[in-house]
């Protein structure tokens, strides 16, 4: 074994877990290795989840607002046409500048890359943690797509280090019993990058991939029909947010079919035919595309960690303490691998937590302060406690709420749907939570999380000036309005 | 109903939260002990004011200033009020815990310091990180608070350093925090179990600092001399059961000494004085300090105007400090102010020390351990229960000549008790 393979620290996966982790680790002084399957760092999230998702979502938005709204602006136009082609280039393109930088990223910081795949291996003799990877040859695809590995590989390297950090990510789930099949039956991956806009495009499951997803082709012109198991999209959201956008999306054209349940799949040539159950017996719809977008699962198989005897939880989730450290000591993981939301965000600060603590420094995630977010249009966000849940645990609150209606900024966007709802303890007007539909919501909600993480009240919020005008105004006027005292509420 | 910190004596200003006997959300009966309370004097229990449901604010081991609310009892029997604080979610935001910043949070965590323990200065109470700094440099003489990933056995690895290895920046090889990491050799496990650190409590400070203050700022010095308890001995087996069936209590040692010294000090009344500034102040008052080991350390409660005490209310009293010292409840008034103080190191075996004074007294009898020894008697070696007596003395006030003649004084008073009958 050569000593050139000997580091402080191997992560296994470059998503925003891992490759956060990995400079972090490398600011610290550890010598760092970073294992990733695809060609390009960056995981789901950069490659085929947020960031490609947000570039259709800003250009379907465009096209949207060009053609429904210039009018109403004073601007006419002939009624715009879709290039698809040059869309998906301008998203491609968008992918691979981000990439780019987390390569240069990772010279900076003289973290090695490994292109291949990882298996654990166990303590070697002096009791390392060995780390196989099988690497890959390929370069990337044509089109800039990005291939996973077949498993077939040119030659294995077997990198050592007293520490591993598994940062390997999710993949979509499949609904039971109906395989994905890359062309017809899909996920999000190859749902943001259709090279036509599908006619009808069926998306199984109302979470947040699913709405965005939706809007992207509903924009573009596709008949969309969301299906969702429950009675309501959104189940983790606060209900009057989840109740407004789900409303506003249906005014947008979106067809929903709540506590409907996706019974079967059909291929009929390049079109489906959907069987469902909505209560009152089994029904049927074509279809082109079918976007399953029902959750995700931790990608652990593998990673050989049932051979070192890393143990996960029935959802195939890896056991982690406080530290992120697994059964296995010295083996540690963090994101979706790990319990909680499957959010970058919080993958990153968990990246960061975890080897913080292995550098000795004490930082944890305060999983109470993570914001959610849904990039539709309006968008939808929240922070800490929704009113569900506090009522549930009898915490006494009080609300205050504030309807973009009554913003003129939002006149002046002519974006007035929606509204920021602060929630604070009765007694102590600390915030517990902080809900926001309307525009620009993935925005507003840091300020609500920034005075949370300093344990401010809604009196502090209603204490900061708020430039005039603009959208956070809002956020102050809901404040306000928790103690009744909203000066345009 | 809130449950304060109550005041127990002049000079006392903070207390520890010793202990909590009971939870948040059980309920307490009127008059039953809640919780446990250490000051730089006593330690002593607080009971309910009234029935109800306890909710508690301030967590045990906390220090707190006198008066301050760690929790209150709410009186409604029957309702099933819930406090807030159990209900509330582990979070900042909810509200119990005073507010800080992320950055604030994780300098607590890497101390130690729970956020309880800080007094924050910020707007509401909100700590700001320079209200950590007294923490922390309490806290810093304390073994490294290593991150729970840290203790894992940390394996040596010699990482190579060819010319092409990684250009590590200068400051991040010198990181403290990295080092665990890279190039440990296993020394916090090491010494985490080979000693254990604890932080004094109050009572202990306060001994602490009051014992170096006495050997700095007096001249003291120790006079020994011997005392024969035959008589003593004689006279306690005599009347042991009359004395017992008379007054409920045993006849013990202490109330011949504590009268031999009252008689002694009268004789010699700078033994009784004290010096204040540049004044000596003589107490025309015999209130004698009897120094009693308690499980957290030694408390001298003082028997007033001991000059007028019987033997008996000596005995009584003296077993009834004990007594309030093992349930808490000696009071700080019961301390205060004695001139002379009398130590029974013979208790625990002693056969001779030097006592320490107890300022503003000037001087502490030492007593010791009653052994049977050769003396010479009228020229006959003889065996004698014996004991060594030690006076230390504030040698700014107290002549040696004064001190060794007030020893011998108490000597005789033990050696021929009947003198005390006669001088009384």
């Amino acid at each position: 074994m050569s000593e050139n393979n000997i580091y402080d620290l191997i992560i296994v996966g470059a998503g925003p877990g891992g490759y956060v982790a990995a400079i972090r680790a490398a600011q610290l002084g550890m010598k760092v290795a970073i294992v990733e399957k695809r060609f390009a760092p960056g995981g789901v999230c950069l490659n085929e989840g947020c960031i490609p998702s947000k570039a259709l979502l800003d250009s379907s938005e465009l096209f949207a607002v060009a053609r429904d709204k210039f009018a109403l602006h004073g601007i006419t136009i002939d009624p715009p046409r879709l290039d698809l082609n040059a869309m998906m280039t301008r998203k491609r393109s968008v992918v691979k500048k981000l990439s780019d930088g987390i390569s240069y990223l990772f010279k900076k910081n003289a973290i090695e890359r490994f292109h291949g795949s990882a298996v654990l291996k166990g303590v070697n003799a002096a009791g390392l943690q060995q780390v196989a990877v099988a690497l890959a040859m390929q370069a990337p695809l044509p089109n800039g797509q990005q291939s996973l590995l077949d498993g077939t590989s040119a030659s294995t390297v077997t990198l050592v280090a007293p520490k591993v950090v598994l940062a390997a990510g999710s993949e979509a789930s499949a609904l039971p019993g109906i395989l994905f099949d890359g062309q017809v039956v899909v996920s999000a991956r190859e749902a943001l990058s259709f090279d036509q806009v599908p006619e009808h495009l069926i998306v199984a499951g109302g979470g947040f991939i699913g709405l965005e997803l939706g809007s992207v082709w509903r924009r573009l012109g596709a008949q969309v029909t969301v299906m969702e198991m429950l009675p309501h999209i959104l189940p983790n959201m606060d209900r009057q947010v989840a109740e407004t956008l789900y409303r506003s999306l249906r005014k947008q054209g979106i067809q929903f079919k709540l506590s409907t349940r996706i019974t079967g799949v059909r291929r009929i040539g390049a079109k489906a035919i959907v069987e469902f159950n909505s209560g009152s017996g089994a029904e049927e719809s074509d279809c082109d595309k079918v976007l399953v977008a029902v959750g995700r699962r931790p990608l652990t198989e593998g990673l050989g960690c049932e051979e070192i005897g890393v143990t996960c939880d029935k959802a195939g989730r890896v056991i982690v303490d406080d530290a992120y450290q697994t059964s296995v000591p010295g083996v540690y993981a963090v994101g979706d691998l790990v319990a909680g939301p499957m959010l970058a965000h919080k993958a990153s600060e968990e990246g960061v937590a975890c080897v913080e603590q292995i550098a000795g420094m004490a930082t944890r995630v305060e999983y109470d302060l993570i914001p959610g977010v849904v990039y539709t249009w309006p968008e939808a966000s929240g922070v800490g406690l929704t009113e569900e849940q506090l009522t549930a645990t009898d915490i006494p609150y009080r609300s205050g709420r504030f309807n973009f209606a009554a913003l003129g900024r939002a006149h002046c966007m002519d974006e007035t749907e929606g509204f920021v709802k602060i929630l604070a303890h009765a007694e102590s007007d600390r915030l517990l939570g902080v809900h926001i539909v309307g525009p620009r919501a993935s925005d507003l909600i840091a300020e609500a999380a920034a005075v949370m993480s300093f344990g401010g009240t809604a009196r502090d919020i209603a204490l900061i000036c708020h430039a005039h005008p603009t959208l956070p105004e809002a956020i102050r006027e809901a404040a306000l309005d928790l103690h009744k005292e909203a000066i345009h509420g | 109903m809130e449950i304060k910190i109550p005041e127990v004596g002049e000079s006392v200003r903070e207390a520890l939260l010793a202990k909590w006997f009971k939870k948040s959300g059980e309920v307490v009966k009127r008059d039953e002990p809640i919780c446990e309370i250490e000051t730089d004097k006593i330690t002593l229990d607080l009971n309910a004011d009234a029935a109800g449901v306890l909710a508690i604010t301030v967590a045990e081991g906390t220090t707190v200033a006198v008066g301050t609310v760690i929790g209150s009892i709410a009186e409604a029997p029957g309702m099933s009020q819930t406090p807030a604080t159990a209900e509330a979610p582990p979070v900042t935001a909810a509200g119990t815990e005073p507010a800080s910043s992320p950055s604030v949070r994780r300098e607590m965590r890497e101390h130690g310091i729970r956020p309880d323990e800080v007094q924050g200065s910020g707007t509401g109470g909100r700590i700001i990180m320079e209200d950590l700094a007294a923490r922390i440099e309490e806290k810093s003489s304390m073994p490294p608070v290593l991150g729970p990933a840290a203790v894992p056995p940390v394996i040596p690895v010699t990482v190579p350093a060819p010319a092409s290895a990684p250009a590590i920046p200068a400051a991040a090889q010198a990181s403290a925090v990295v080092v665990p990491m890279v190039r440990s050799e296993d020394a916090p496990q090491y010494s985490a179990a080979r000693e254990e650190r604890h932080p004094m409590s109050p009572l202990r400070k306060r001994i602490a600092e009051r014992l170096v203050a006495a050997r700095q700022q007096t001249a003291m010095l120790t006079t020994f001399n011997e005392a024969d308890l035959t008589r003593i001995k004689a006279l306690r087996s005599n009347y042991h059961d009359h004395f017992l069936q008379r007054h409920g209590i045993a006849l013990g040692y202490m109330s011949f000494f504590v009268k031999a010294c009252v008689e002694a000090l009268k004789e010699f009344p700078t033994v009784n004085a004290s010096i204040d500034g540049t004044d000596i102040v003589y107490h025309n008052f015999y209130d004698i300090g009897v120094a009693i080991g308690g499980e957290k350390g030694l408390v001298v409660p003082v028997l007033r105007n001991a000059d007028g005490m019987k033997s008996y209310e000596i005995e009584l009293a003296i077993t009834g400090f004990a007594e309030k010292i093992k349930s808490n409840r000696l009071v700080i008034s019961e301390l205060e102010g004695g001139t002379f103080t009398i130590s029974n190191g013979g208790v625990y075996g002693s056969m001779l020390s030097t006592p320490i004074l107890n300022p503003p007294q000037s001087a502490v009898l030492g007593m010791h351990a009653i052994q049977d020894r050769p003396v010479v008697r009228d020229g006959q070696i003889v065996i004698r229960p014996m004991m060594y007596l030690a006076l230390s003395y504030d040698h700014r006030i107290i002549d040696g000549r004064e001190a060794v003649n007030f020893l011998k004084k108490v000597k005789e008073y033990i050696e021929e008790p009947e003198e005390l009958l006669l001088e009384g």
